[in-house]
């Protein structure tokens, strides 16, 4: 069993997990490591993104951070040294978000390697479709990474059949039609959409995008096992620093009243 | 295990030019590309559509656009005789129309109201206005700011067709930001919106969807050739910044063997964020949802472009051009910003066209290869736009600004 297969064994029962976003580099290495350091004390899984010059699933928030983590230097191979030093701290489990061009130019294998020697339990592509994805699953799966799949909204049911089947850990719903970013409220038809999932797939659900503050979280809880917050946390993180306070404080503090809420 | 039915469900051979192609997108996309494939599955099968096209393309967008007898550029060159395929002769003033009319048909077929385009030197944007604005479609074209100071002539022309132009300030601020903001744009809003993707780039059906619809371009060059000849032309060349008029020429004759060259821009050298020259110097990648020669860093890092045309200034290409190459059956080469703006001025003072700054790259090219070829032989170059866009940019080159 994965580590976030036993999270979410764990977890069910207590409210929903919450799993923190941070963009990997950002502001610079230092203070990135302190940022995700503050959040796994708080959430339940961490995903660290990895900055991509042309984000195009990405708001504004993200996109802003991603910028700012390749200007300060930001190479790929410093997410494996940073999830390295976080895995020595933390049982939590580890994640990376990634536009699939870093795999594809690192290779599937080497890729899979590197993510595995350095403690990830899981990965997410969301640009690489399953159809285009068969020799990434089957890399993934052979270094006993989780590969965790996508629906939205759009997603027909038989389709919905076919990613639940195949992805690994959960399978991520995305709660709005869009790309990351701060929204209110929760769209009405997220509670429809889930219910259509759940008759599709027998895996943990997790409900992310848009998704930014204590009552959106509350709500999202009682829809999926898990709840995905990312542009708000880096956007805690972005005011601290623009404004000169401890942006890991500040991450630390949204991540710990957006998990209070689901319970 | 893998359940099989995912995979049967979008044509996999579809949308694959070897190993290039495919649909690289997020979930929410998969839904839209597929209703998009399927129902140009059926247009492209359905003689109703294809006459509203063909009746649209000739009465209003000028079609069949000349075959041209450079006689005096061909004499400059020397061997060759070259033909100017006149595609700036089209309404709006490139080849972008052929691409648009059909785009914008689909979509009011498909019952959305509303288009979205990325444009680079606007000519595609401007393309998109005005087919939105014959079909009554709401159109809003996203263009980097870069590219809205060197091309503010198209911006006007845009806003005047009833669109509303969005900057783009993201990035390098050119063609590549503008297709970025497009597809946040369409992942949010596609259940009402078409993606009217400009050029044969993105995901299945994108590619092969734009190559059909400007594959006009090459049946009327090899009817004309054939007419005036009686034969087939020796040599296809054409500028390719994503690819579009290139792919257009060069489809209808792949099955010939005649050669065809790709000319993609030089910019000021080869260093890194120089040049343009995704095929002859890049490697293969995914960017803008399918697996194609890409400008990127070892890390994947897509690289920053330059071109003095804005239409070239793109780190990608398209995923056939790519097959072509990796196959062997076309050529690739670079010309330099500064042979594209002297072949704009041999082309002016020889034949008394204007060409677009884009297309220059491919004249340039073509002088070049016309004078290797022995006399009697025969190259047709893709002349796919108008240089009106273009003289603020000239005028500045020449140290004769306002």
């Amino acid at each position: 069993m994965s580590r976030i297969d036993a999270m979410f064994e764990t977890v069910h029962g207590n409210g929903a997990a919450l799993i923190a976003y941070a963009t990997a580099g950002f502001p610079d290495p230092r203070v990135s490591l302190r940022i995700a350091a503050a959040l796994l004390e708080h959430c339940d899984a961490l995903e660290l993104g990895i900055p991509f010059s042309d984000p195009v699933l990405d708001g504004p928030v993200i996109q802003e951070s991603s910028r700012r983590a390749l200007e300060a230097g930001f190479r790929v191979r410093d997410v494996f040294d940073m999830t390295g030093t976080l895995r020595e701290r933390s049982g939590k489990p580890l994640m990376l978000m990634t536009y699939y061009n870093h795999v594809h130019r690192m290779g599937h294998g080497a890729f899979a390697a590197a993510a595995a020697d350095a403690g990830v339990d899981g990965v997410l592509v969301p640009d690489l479709p399953p159809e285009e994805g068969e020799a990434w699953m089957a890399a993934a799966e052979g270094e006993g990474l989780d590969n965790v799949l996508f629906a939205s909204m759009s997603t027909p049911e038989h389709r919905l059949r076919s990613v639940g089947g195949l992805t690994r850990g959960f399978l991520y719903c995305f709660a709005v039609r869009g790309t990351t970013g701060l929204r209110e409220g929760l769209d009405a038809e997220v509670g429809p959409f889930m219910r259509r999932v759940r008759a599709c797939s027998h895996v943990p659900l997790a409900l992310g995008l848009g998704i930014s503050d204590p009552e959106q979280c509350r709500q999202a809880g009682r829809l999926a096992e898990g709840v995905v917050v990312g542009s708000a946390l880096v956007k805690a993180a972005m005011d601290a620093l623009d404004s000169g306070d401890d942006p890991a404080a500040r991450a630390g503090e949204l991540a710990r009243a957006l998990k209070a809420a689901m319970y | 295990m893998r359940t099989p039915d995912v995979l049967s469900e979008t044509n996999k051979a579809g949308g694959r030019f070897g190993a290039f192609g495919g649909r690289y997108v997020p979930e929410t996309l998969i839904a839209p590309l597929s209703e998009l494939e399927e129902v140009y599955r059926k247009a492209a099968a359905d003689p109703a559509f294809r006459e509203e096209l063909d009746s649209y393309l000739s009465d209003y967008a000028g079609r069949p656009t000349p075959l041209y007898q450079a006689r005096s550029l061909s004499l400059e060159a020397g061997g060759a005789t070259i033909f100017l395929k006149r595609e700036d002769l089209c309404h709006t003033g490139s080849h972008k129309i052929n691409n648009t009319l059909g785009q914008c048909l689909l979509a009011r077929l498909m019952g959305k109201r509303r288009v979205i385009a990325e444009t680079g030197a606007g000519q595609h944007g401007v393309a998109t206005a005005t087919s939105a604005a014959l079909l009554g479609l709401e159109c809003d074209v996203f263009m980097g700011e870069t590219d809205m100071a060197r091309q503010s002539l198209n911006v006007f022309r845009m806003e005047l067709l009833g669109a509303r132009v969005v900057p783009v300030s993201t990035g390098s601020r050119t063609l590549k930001d503008a297709v970025n903001e497009a597809l946040r744009d369409w992942v949010a809003t596609s259940d009402h919106t078409h993606y009217c993707m400009g050029s044969v780039v993105g995901p299945h059906p994108f590619p092969t969807m734009v190559r059909d619809f400007q594959s006009v371009i090459g049946w009327e060059s090899r009817g004309q050739h054939l007419e005036r000849t009686g034969r087939l032309p020796d040599c296809l060349v054409a500028c390719v910044g994503g690819g579009s008029n290139s792919m257009g020429l060069f489809h209808p004759f792949l099955a010939d063997g005649v050669r065809m060259v790709g000319v993609e821009a030089g910019g000021r050298g080869d260093g890194p964020g120089r040049h343009g020259s995704t095929l002859c110097l890049g490697s293969a990648g995914v960017l803008h949802g399918a697996r194609s020669y890409l400008l990127q860093d070892g890390d994947g890092q897509v690289l920053q472009t330059h071109s003095v045309s804005a239409g070239l200034d793109y780190p990608g290409v398209g995923p056939e051009h790519s097959h072509l190459k990796d196959s062997g059956r076309a050529e690739y080469v670079k010309i330099s910003d500064a042979e594209a703006l002297e072949a704009v001025e041999a082309l002016c003072r020889t034949e008394g066209i204007l060409p677009a700054l884009e297309s220059a790259h491919a004249v340039a090219h073509a002088a070049r290869l016309a004078a290797e070829m022995p006399r009697g032989s025969s190259l047709i170059v893709c002349l796919s736009g108008r240089g009106d866009k273009d003289v603020d940019t000239l005028m500045h080159a020449r140290g004769c600004a306002p």
